[in-house]
């Protein structure tokens, strides 16, 4: 009986305040979307990160005959230079970074460039012999490849030894840019909702006074008066959650495994299952921020 | 029942104390009118009671309860045992007579079957059985303080605190009000009446306690509005009464 009293009186107060409750859910809406988007773009960073640095490998190229760059003075390297290259990959300090690594010689480079570049025009003018021969160092940790570099990089015969992963940082940094420029825009969103909310708030108790002050006379304990007050924003923010909610599964839905997903780019994107995390986030977030932000506004305006 | 030691209660932004070291007791069922001009604290008196507002200095026990020790969370139980009735009757217009009465039963969570059997029987105390569908603005102003009445003793307090309750009603319906306050104070609540009105503090008989600028100058068994001895105290001047000619 007590919960139907509580439900009524927040409907009638949903009602009165009807603009302001539009405005919260809509505030809240686009805030919380902000918020899960910058929570995506997090496990996208993350996703990728674990996919590219599995695969991200230094590159030791070798000295061509075409070369003039590096250690080399077109000549092709020899082979106590590539021994002596083997050599220091077998040994301390490098032994014990890395994983494994590979040899690739001119025929093999050749294969693989005509695999990936076969259908240009200029892949025919592509001889085996442009091509590096290269080690593909695989390291424990990716993190570690200065020193791989350090100590090869002037060893006579290595042409470079390129990090793979130093292309990747760009993309990580606008993602993680991306990602931060989300959040911000979220929490001034979120200041606004919460100042909607107390503003609604307090609108609403103040349209009722009579009532509670009715209700303080006769001993309605504190909790009773407020509860209803507290709801209404509640009510208001979660509506805006599950819009919220809705856009964060509908642009995981069509934007990144419709649009973005479509074509195989080896990628690895996040999907409906990392949208099904976000998505209780942003409504338990929604929610507390409300009624936390509520319980404060009418705390401070209801004292006994 | 209601206990003041040297309680004095100063406002911000007034540097004159609104209440001056006020002592006094009132016992369990006793009728006891405060009288004095606006703003000698009668006011004040009855909101520290109500523990609306906490005293500058001072200590005040009612019901047992000493209401400094007594927390925030606490004092809307504490309030149940009061009951409380104003010069502007503060009914709310959208509510039935019966709604009015219900409302403070119901926001403190009493029972529907309570409510349904409480509500009518302190309707027919009151005298307004036939009356409980009406709306407020369908009722005299004396029925729409007999609802308040019935409003602020349907939950049997202990303590009826009344500020002026007959100050907008003429003197045939105010007598009207203090017959129902007398058979509720014959029932054993004790009640304590803040007014004006002198016709109504002479015919009764009751305990009076006068106050100005914020001290009791009087307290007299069976007294009159205006004194017929000689002051407790001397040191405020003679207070101006603001007589309507409301006599008998």
């Amino acid at each position: 009986m007590r919960l139907g009293i509580v439900l009524s009186e927040v409907g009638q107060g949903l009602r009165r305040n009807i603009s302001m409750v539009v405005s919260i859910v809509l505030v809240t809406f686009i805030s919380l979307t902000f918020v899960g988007t910058a929570i995506l773009l997090q496990f996208q960073i993350n996703q990728m990160k674990g996919y590219w640095y599995d695969r991200a490998q230094v590159a030791i190229y070798l000295c061509t005959d075409y070369d003039e760059g590096g250690n080399c003075n077109e000549a092709e390297a020899t082979s106590q230079q590539k021994a002596a290259v083997k050599q220091a990959l077998d040994s301390a300090p490098l032994a014990g970074l890395i994983d494994r690594y590979e040899f690739e010689d001119h025929d093999q480079a050749y294969q693989h460039y005509q695999e990936q570049f076969g259908k240009d025009d200029s892949a025919g003018f592509v001889t085996p012999d442009f091509l590096p021969e290269t080690y593909w160092v695989n390291l424990k940790d990716p993190t570690q490849s200065d020193v791989v570099i350090e100590r090869l990089a002037n060893q006579p015969g290595v042409e470079d030894v390129v990090d793979q992963k130093k292309y990747l940082q760009p993309i990580f940094d606008v993602l993680n840019v991306s990602s931060l420029t989300a959040i911000g825009i979220a929490v001034l969103m979120l200041i606004a909702a919460v100042l909607l909310i107390a503003t609604t708030i307090r609108l609403s108790a103040f349209s009722r006074r009579r009532e509670v002050g009715i209700m303080r006379l006769v001993g309605a304990s504190n909790r009773y008066i407020q509860t209803p007050f507290i709801l209404e924003g509640v009510v208001a923010s979660l509506i805006g959650s599950v819009l919220a909610s809705g856009a964060i599964v509908a642009i995981v839905q069509s934007f990144v495994q419709g649009y973005l997903n479509a074509s195989p780019s080896g990628v690895p994107f996040v999907g409906l299952r990392e949208a099904f995390i976000v998505v209780p986030i942003v409504i338990v977030g929604g929610a507390a921020l409300a009624a936390i932000s509520g319980a404060v506004a009418i705390r401070r305006y209801l004292r006994v | 029942m209601i206990r003041f030691e040297q309680v004095s209660k100063v406002y911000p932004r007034n540097a004159r104390p609104a209440l001056n070291k006020v002592d006094l007791e009132i016992l369990k069922g006793e009728f006891v009118f405060l009288v004095g001009a606006s703003g000698s604290g009668k006011s004040s008196f009855l909101r520290l009671i109500l523990r609306e507002e906490a005293p500058t200095s001072g200590q005040i026990h009612v019901l047992g309860q000493d209401l400094r020790k007594l927390r925030g969370r606490k004092v809307p139980y504490f309030r149940r045992n009061l009951g409380v009735v104003f010069q502007d009757f503060r009914l709310l217009p959208q509510k039935s007579v019966f709604e009015n009465v219900a409302f403070s039963l119901q926001v403190i969570g009493k029972s529907k079957g309570f409510i349904q059997e409480a509500v009518p029987d302190v309707l027919r105390m009151v005298g307004l059985a036939g009356k409980s569908s009406r709306l407020p603005n369908e009722l005299s102003g004396g029925e729409q303080q007999r609802v308040a009445i019935a409003r602020a003793i349907v939950n049997k307090p202990a303590i009826l605190l009344a500020d002026e309750p007959t100050g907008n009603l003429d003197p045939a319906t105010s007598a009207g009000i203090m017959t129902l306050l007398g058979r509720i104070s014959a029932g054993g609540t004790t009640i304590v009446m803040a007014t004006h009105d002198a016709g109504i503090v002479d015919k009764a008989k009751q305990r009076v306690v006068e106050l100005v600028g914020g001290q009791i100058v009087r307290d007299e068994r069976q007294g009159g509005y205006q004194t017929q001895s000689v002051p407790v105290k001397l040191q405020a001047p003679p207070p101006k009464l603001p007589e309507m000619g409301t006599g008998e």
